[in-house]
Order: C-alpha cells, then sequence, then structure tokens
C-alpha cells in the first residue's frame, strides 16, 4: 500500500493533466488543482521552517563548529517573520525597510560574483589546448568584438550573428527537441509507474 | 400670494441646485448623439464556457474619441434576466475605433444579454441597442491542438512497444554517456578520501520535470552511497522537494541495508531565496569539503557561482542540466557535463532496468521520425522556394508547428 496508493494518485493526476491539456472544458479543474498546490506549498514552508530551526538549532545547543553562524540564520529568520507579523509588509514597515537595506544588497552582492567567476571561466575555456577549445575561442572572440562599434568596418558584427542564429541556434535546437522528448518520456514513465526511483525499488 | 405661485416661485429657485443633488446623469431624450449599434457578442471559442467575447465601434458621433464622449459603459445582465450592471468601461479618448472585452468567469450555458451605455461631457448618456441573449459554451476539444494529439499517440506508442520489446528480451544497444559512468567512479572517490558526497537538485520545483529526473537519479546515487556506507548532503531550496529528496534517500539507505547510516540533518531545507541558496550551498562546499559534486537538476543564474566554488575545493564535479543557458557554463567548470536528454536518461543508465531501458530506445526511435519530419520540411520549404511553391504548400502546412496556446 505504501507503494500502490502514490502510485495511484500519481497515475490518476497525471492522465487528468495530460487529458485536460486537449479539453477546454477541464480548465477550470486544472485552476482549482493548481490553487490546491499553493495551500499545499504553503504548508510545506512549515516543513521548512521546521527543518531550518531543527538544523541550526541542535548546531547552536551542542556548540558545534560555527554555531555562532546558525544562531545569526535562526536570528535573521525570527526577527523577519516577526517583523513581517506585527506590521505588515508595507512600504516603510521593518519588514521592508530589513529587505531593501539587508536582503537585496547581499543578493546584488552574490549576483556580482558572476563577474568574477565569469572571468575564470572563460579563461579556462579559452585556453587553446585543442582543435574544439580554438573554434571556441574564435567564434567567442568574433561574438564579443561584434558586440562592439569598432567591428563594424569588418563585417564582424555580420559574422557574430550569423555564428549565434546559425550553427548555435541549430545546437540549440537540438538539445532542445531531445530535451523535449526526454520531458515526455520522464512524465509518461512517472505517470504509468514505470519509472519509481522516487519511491524506492517499489519492494513493500 | 396663492399657494400653487408660492410652490412654482420655490422651484423656480431651487432649479439651479437641482442638478447638484441629483446623482444620476440623465438619458438624453431625444438623444442628440447616434448611440453604439454595433455590438457583437460572441462565444470565446477553445474554452470552459466561461468567457463572451465583446466588442463594439465607437458612437457615430464620437470620430476617434475627439466628440462629446467621455466614456462608453459596459452593461450586462446575467442569467434569468437580472438586472442590468456595469462591467467595464473605456475611456472615449483612448486610441483606436473599436473597443473590445472579454467577459470572463461566466456560466457555461446561461443567457447573458448586454448594451452600451455613451457617456457625454455634459453628464447625459445614451443607451444603445441590447444584444442577447448570448449563452457561452463550453469546448470538449481544442482543435488547435489536434497535430499534438497525434504526436503525443505516436510517441506513447512507440515507447510502450519499446518497453514491451525489451521485456520480452530484445537487445537494446544503449550508447555510453561519460557523465553518468563517472557517477560511479566519483562516489568511489568520496568514499575512499572519506569525504561527503554533495548532491544539489536545483532550484526549481516538483513540477519540473527535470527535478523529477533529479530525484530519480538521487534515489540511484544514494543507494549506491549507502552501500558504500558513505555520507550524502542534500541542501533544498524548494520545500515541497525537501521532504520528497529527505523520503527518496532514506528510502535509498534502507533498501541498502543500512537503515542507522541515514542521517535525517543531511538532508535538509535552506532558503527559497535562489542567490541565498547559492551561498548556502557554495558555504557548505567550503566547509564540508565533498569529495563529489552532482549538480543535477534545474539550475539558472547561480550555476556558474555554484560550479566555479566546487571547482575551486577541489571536488569532482558532475552536472547536468535541461537549462541550455547554464549548459556552458557547466562545461566549462565541471569534470563531466549531463547534457539536456542525458538529464532524463540518466535514471534508466545507471538502474538498468530492462523497462526503463526499452522507454529510452523508443526516445530515440521517435527522434528518428522528428529527424525524418525535418528533412522532409526543410526539403519541402527548399523547393518551394525553388519553384515558387504550389506543390509543396501541402506538405508545408502539414508540418507546420501551430500555436498551443488556449
Amino acid at each position: 500500500m505504501r507503494i500502490q496508493l502514490p502510485l495511484l494518485i500519481c497515475a490518476i493526476v497525471g492522465i487528468f493533466m495530460a487529458v485536460q491539456y486537449f479539453v477546454p472544458a477541464l480548465l477550470p479543474i486544472y485552476n482549482r488543482l493548481n490553487d490546491y498546490l499553493q495551500i499545499v506549498y504553503a504548508f510545506s514552508i512549515v516543513l521548512g521552517v521546521a527543518s531550518v530551526l531543527h538544523r541550526h538549532g541542535g548546531k547552536v545547543q551542542k556548540r558545534r563548529k560555527d554555531w555562532v553562524y546558525s544562531l545569526a540564520a535562526i536570528a535573521a529568520m525570527v526577527l523577519m517573520m516577526l517583523a513581517g507579523f506585527i506590521e505588515g509588509r508595507g512600504s516603510g514597515t521593518l519588514f521592508q525597510n530589513l529587505f531593501n537595506a539587508v536582503l537585496l544588497p547581499v543578493q546584488a552582492t552574490m549576483f556580482a560574483l558572476l563577474a568574477f567567476y565569469l572571468a575564470s571561466a572563460s579563461f579556462r575555456a579559452f585556453r587553446t589546448r585543442s582543435t574544439d577549445a580554438t573554434v571556441l575561442l574564435v567564434a567567442a572572440v568574433i561574438v564579443m568584438i561584434g558586440r562592439l562599434d569598432d567591428g563594424r568596418s569588418l563585417a564582424i558584427p555580420d559574422m557574430a550573428r550569423w555564428i549565434l542564429n546559425t550553427p548555435n541556434l541549430v545546437a540549440k535546437r537540438a538539445i532542445l527537441i531531445g530535451v523535449g522528448l526526454g520531458m515526455a518520456s520522464t512524465a509518461l514513465k512517472v505517470v504509468l509507474g514505470i519509472e519509481r526511483s522516487y519511491l524506492g525499488s517499489g519492494k513493500e | 400670494m396663492r399657494p400653487c405661485r408660492i410652490a412654482a416661485t420655490i422651484s423656480i429657485a431651487l432649479l439651479p441646485f437641482a442638478s447638484l443633488t441629483t446623482p444620476e446623469a440623465q438619458e438624453l431624450n431625444p438623444p442628440s448623439l447616434p448611440p453604439v449599434s454595433d455590438l457583437s457578442v460572441e462565444d470565446k471559442p477553445l474554452d470552459a464556457g466561461e468567457a463572451l467575447k465583446i466588442s463594439f465601434s465607437r458612437s457615430p458621433g464620437d470620430p476617434a474619441g475627439h466628440g462629446p464622449v467621455t466614456r462608453y459603459e459596459l452593461f450586462r445582465s446575467g442569467p434569468g434576466g437580472t438586472e442590468f450592471v456595469a462591467v467595464k468601461s473605456f475611456q472615449a479618448q483612448q486610441a483606436g475605433n473599436r473597443f473590445s472585452y472579454e467577459d470572463l468567469n461566466l456560466r457555461p450555458g446561461r443567457d447573458y444579454a448586454y448594451f452600451v451605455r455613451t457617456h457625454l461631457q455634459n453628464g447625459a448618456y445614451v443607451d444603445g441597442a441590447r444584444v442577447g441573449p448570448v449563452a457561452p459554451i463550453r469546448q470538449w476539444f481544442f482543435t488547435n491542438k489536434f497535430n499534438t494529439l497525434i504526436t503525443t499517440a505516436l510517441f506513447i506508442a512507440l515507447v510502450l512497444f519499446m518497453i514491451r520489446a525489451a521485456k520480452q528480451g530484445r537487445e537494446l544497444f544503449i550508447r555510453k554517456i561519460a557523465g553518468l559512468d563517472a557517477i560511479d567512479e566519483a562516489v568511489g572517490r568520496c568514499t575512499e578520501m572519506g569525504k561527503p558526497t554533495l548532491y544539489v537538485p536545483g532550484i526549481s520545483t516538483i513540477a519540473d520535470v527535470a527535478t523529477i529526473a533529479s530525484l530519480n537519479i538521487l534515489g540511484q546515487v544514494a543507494k549506491r552511497i549507502a552501500s558504500y556506507q558513505s555520507r550524502i548532503l542534500v541542501p533544498n531550496r524548494d520545500p515541497i522537494v525537501f521532504p520528497v529528496t529527505q523520503d527518496v534517500v532514506k528510502l535509498a539507505f534502507t533498501e541498502a541495508g543500512y537503515p542507522h547510516n541515514y542521517r535525517p540533518d543531511d538532508i535538509y531545507f535552506v532558503t527559497n531565496d535562489q542567490f541565498a541558496y547559492a551561498a548556502a550551498v557554495c558555504g557548505t562546499m567550503v566547509r564540508e569539503r565533498p569529495g563529489a559534486n552532482l549538480l543535477l537538476g534545474m539550475f539558472a543564474a547561480e550555476s556558474l557561482v555554484l560550479a566555479e566554488t566546487g571547482a575551486s575545493v577541489g571536488a569532482i564535479q558532475i552536472a547536468g542540466t535541461d537549462a541550455i543557458s547554464q549548459l556552458p557554463f557547466f562545461v566549462t567548470a565541471c569534470d563531466y557535463t549531463i547534457i539536456g536528454e542525458e538529464l532524463y536518461a540518466a535514471s534508466a543508465y545507471i538502474g538498468r532496468e530492462t523497462s526503463l531501458l526499452g522507454s529510452l530506445k523508443g526516445q530515440d526511435y521517435f527522434k528518428a521520425v522528428c529527424i525524418v519530419l525535418i528533412v522532409i520540411g526543410v526539403l519541402a520549404m527548399t523547393l518551394g522556394v525553388i519553384l515558387e511553391g504550389a506543390p509543396f504548400n501541402f506538405v508545408k502546412e502539414m508540418l507546420r508547428v501551430r500555436s498551443t496556446g488556449g
């Protein structure tokens, strides 16, 4: 029963979702099911919060290595929750100020790190150790110069456009077709209960 | 003074204030402006019978919004001839000569009637003719998805046929996928070094097929790790994916015969925020120094942050995603990259279960069908251009990808 019941629910919901894609009359039920998903999601947030408290709380309680950071994580979470519950999330509230003055800059900092990682990754990728890497380097240089006005006299912007719109796009579409078929196949296997790795081997 | 003259005098004196005290504007009688006369109400096609499409042109006395009209107001009467209520207002100044509106959330098969009220600058209004009753009709098939239905049916039939063939013992050749072969090597390396394996199931929700594919791989990988009596760390971004990963790993450890080695704290929820999650996973990489990082699932801008940090701590890295824009980052920063559809094939490839391998073969054959169709389409288009068309137009039309929205 532990295996059969989830498989049955999965099959019913999966087949319904496939059928509703072709039947307009089922759209209201589809929308209703999506609403239910929001409710499930809201409940799952509680599980997430419990996990964070359990993990970091245990670390603080047992004074494990770097427990101070765990304490900071719990304190930040509780502070945001209290700020939201007491004052709401409107403009000028503590919650909004914390969000704007702390969370956003920290997120922006993480995002900004990408520039440096991009530089180091490009350096590794463009080292001409093989024919493939050389082709990659030449294509990348053309595309990069093609973005600049200076390359116009040598028709480099046109070459860059051709690289992006022809060989690059062909490869992307080939991958997309494969991805689409893979998605459909995986969905079919899960709905029919053929793929059940997420439920273990299927032995009761 | 006679009482009737007194009353008349008072009423004349109060007349200027009458317009201030009466909230309702007066209907023009007789109308000095022609009313909206071409109100059209029709059923919205391809829906659940909950909407009507309404459109009308400006009043002939209101050319391009420069006339005396301030706004047009659409009124609706519901099933059973209920009172007319305003449902939508259109400003006369807005561009275009035709106004359109979709009246949503109606009841299928019930009658509705409409009319348009034209409001003038002097506060008066003129009503157009009533149109109706019109009933929204529930449709039972998206006719624009007929091609998709045929293709889907063909695909399902092919996959099921190949699964059956595989079960009957047919030999199936599956090409080697280096990235998937390397998973075993990576897990073994972690065990030898006494380090944990870090498994990141992507940042998407459970509704994403890439996440489901990742969970399937997690089941297989966790079983290997459990049988080696090693350790796995699974940080989660989505609160629904989190309990599922916990269950998958727990089950894998139980089936491998080492339930006591399962550590619930190693499969944990981090945060729902993309970059906070990336920061936390990078922190885990730096602190725990995993021997292998498996980044499998759906990734976005954080992919390079994770992969570069992983490379900097010296872990063997295997990444796989169906997000095309992130693939170059993984190819650059990781030892092995599982590209696109290989992610979906991974569970079958690692598990080597016959029926799953059969489905892979079915997928491959359907890809061959796609290739043939693409070649026919390219030829038809090319010949159509060269020979100016007509004989090949039917092929073009047949292969045209139709809009599936709706």
